[in-house]
């Protein structure tokens, strides 16, 4: 899968969470990456989302039909994705892995299939 | 009648107080001999998911449920009671649809011999309409009945579709438990995992710590779920928790593969891992027996 990975964006509606291994989160910094995450039935675009341990990185949710659910049980994130508006997710990885997310939020038929992986490497 | 406890082998886990488990044997002509005082036993069933249509998985999608509702009828001891313990049907957007799925699997197992039957929901049933269309077949999601000095409490985590129980359900499920005994007999009965089994499945329920925490002074408390599709057997702390297979298709183990796939029909060993349980109580002892029992005798 490809990454999305783009340029700091300032959002009008824009829900912010802050989490992180490491730190804590004031708003995405000057200079850090942002990589938006498109929530959909029943995927997320990219699925694949590849990550460098200590380096922070800002993920940005928006989803296309109904609310959904991003949650990464091995790194502690999760956040709701509500339509219409824009999810943040500020992490700094503190550990090397490969890391399964699923949609917590019960989407439909294909709702199981709604999963992905970070994986964090040196 | 043989006395299948001659052909069976009991297996006591340590560390699983309270709870024996029996190997449901293929072929086995009836069930347990059942003691005559201080016993009674029930049936779960589980995640039958009526509409489902996937014929890699299981080409008689639409013959296993009746299949299971003919088992246990030919059971020769009839069940106190029946429990499905959710996911009766699969899925859909279709709000008309929903309701046709159950409908017509209401009308299947209104063909057991047992009229005692109770039902809750899995997320494909509820999770869509916070329950709506559930209700209107089957009543409350959440409710409890009691059976010869055993407390069953029926605990719905999946019409809120984030997969929790909600505060409220919380609130009404501590007013129950303060109602009780320390030491009453309590067995709970729920779709997902009140714990943390396998969160990277999304096998869990978001607040089920605090129904556990809630549990957790009674001594008692035995817990039956289904969900995940296989037998799975926990402990926390004092609490056992017992998952069922399903009458559709089964998942691999937690964790041993990448997805949670649906486990491919096998030819050569036709309804492999689906069946359904029967668990006998000893009522003084709170102790359960389980029996797995698959859906066709071979």
């Amino acid at each position: 899968m490809t990454l999305h990975a783009r340029g700091l964006k300032i959002v009008s509606l824009l829900t912010v969470l802050c989490i992180g291994t490491i730190g804590a989160y004031v708003g995405a910094q000057p200079n850090e990456q942002v990589i938006k995450i498109v929530a959909k039935k029943f995927d997320y675009t990219p699925n694949v989302i590849k990550l460098k341990k200590g380096v922070p990185v800002v993920l940005e949710f928006t989803t296309l039909d109904i609310i959904m659910g991003f949650k990464v049980p091995d790194l502690g994130i999760r956040t709701d994705i509500v339509p219409g508006k824009v999810s943040q997710v500020r992490i700094v990885p503190d550990k090397v892995g490969t890391f399964p997310f699923v949609c917590d939020i019960f989407c439909g038929n294909g709702h199981e299939d709604m999963t992905g992986t970070i994986i964090v490497s040196e | 009648m043989e006395n299948t406890f001659d052909r069976r082998d009991f297996l006591k886990l340590a560390g699983l107080g309270g709870v024996v488990f029996v190997s449901g044997l293929a072929g086995c002509s009836d069930m347990p001999q059942r003691s005559a005082a201080g016993e009674f036993y029930f049936v779960q069933l589980s995640d039958s998911h009526w509409g489902f249509k996937g014929p890699k998985v299981n080409p008689d999608a639409e013959g296993t449920l009746k299949k299971a509702v003919a088992a246990v009828n030919s059971l020769a001891q009839q069940p106190d009671f029946i429990v499905f313990t959710g996911d009766l049907t699969h899925t859909t957007d279709d709000p008309s649809e929903r309701r046709k799925r159950l409908a017509e699997f209401r009308d299947i197992v209104s063909a057991l011999k047992v009229k005692n039957v109770h039902f809750m929901p899995g997320e494909h049933d509820a999770s869509l309409d916070h329950g709506e269309a559930f209700q209107e077949f089957f009543g409350k999601t959440h409710y409890t009945f009691d059976h010869k000095g055993v407390h069953f409490i029926v605990l719905d985590n999946v019409s809120d579709p984030t997969a929790s129980i909600g505060e409220a359900q919380l609130q009404w499920l501590a007013a129950d438990l303060n109602g009780l005994s320390k030491d009453a007999k309590i067995v709970v009965f729920t779709h997902r995992p009140l714990f943390d089994l396998y969160p990277q499945w999304d096998w869990a329920t978001r607040d089920g710590d605090k129904a556990i925490a809630l549990l957790m002074p009674h001594p008692n408390v035995t817990v039956f779920y289904g969900h995940i599709h296989q037998e799975n057997h926990h402990m926390t702390g004092h609490i056992a928790h017992h998952s069922a297979k399903s009458l559709i298709f089964p998942l691999p183990a937690p964790g041993s593969q990448p997805k949670r796939a649906p486990i491919p029909w096998d030819t050569a060993q036709p309804y492999k891992g689906l069946g359904y349980r029967d668990v006998e109580a000893e009522i003084e002892r709170a102790e359960y027996r389980i029996t797995e029992l698959p859906v066709l005798k071979g």
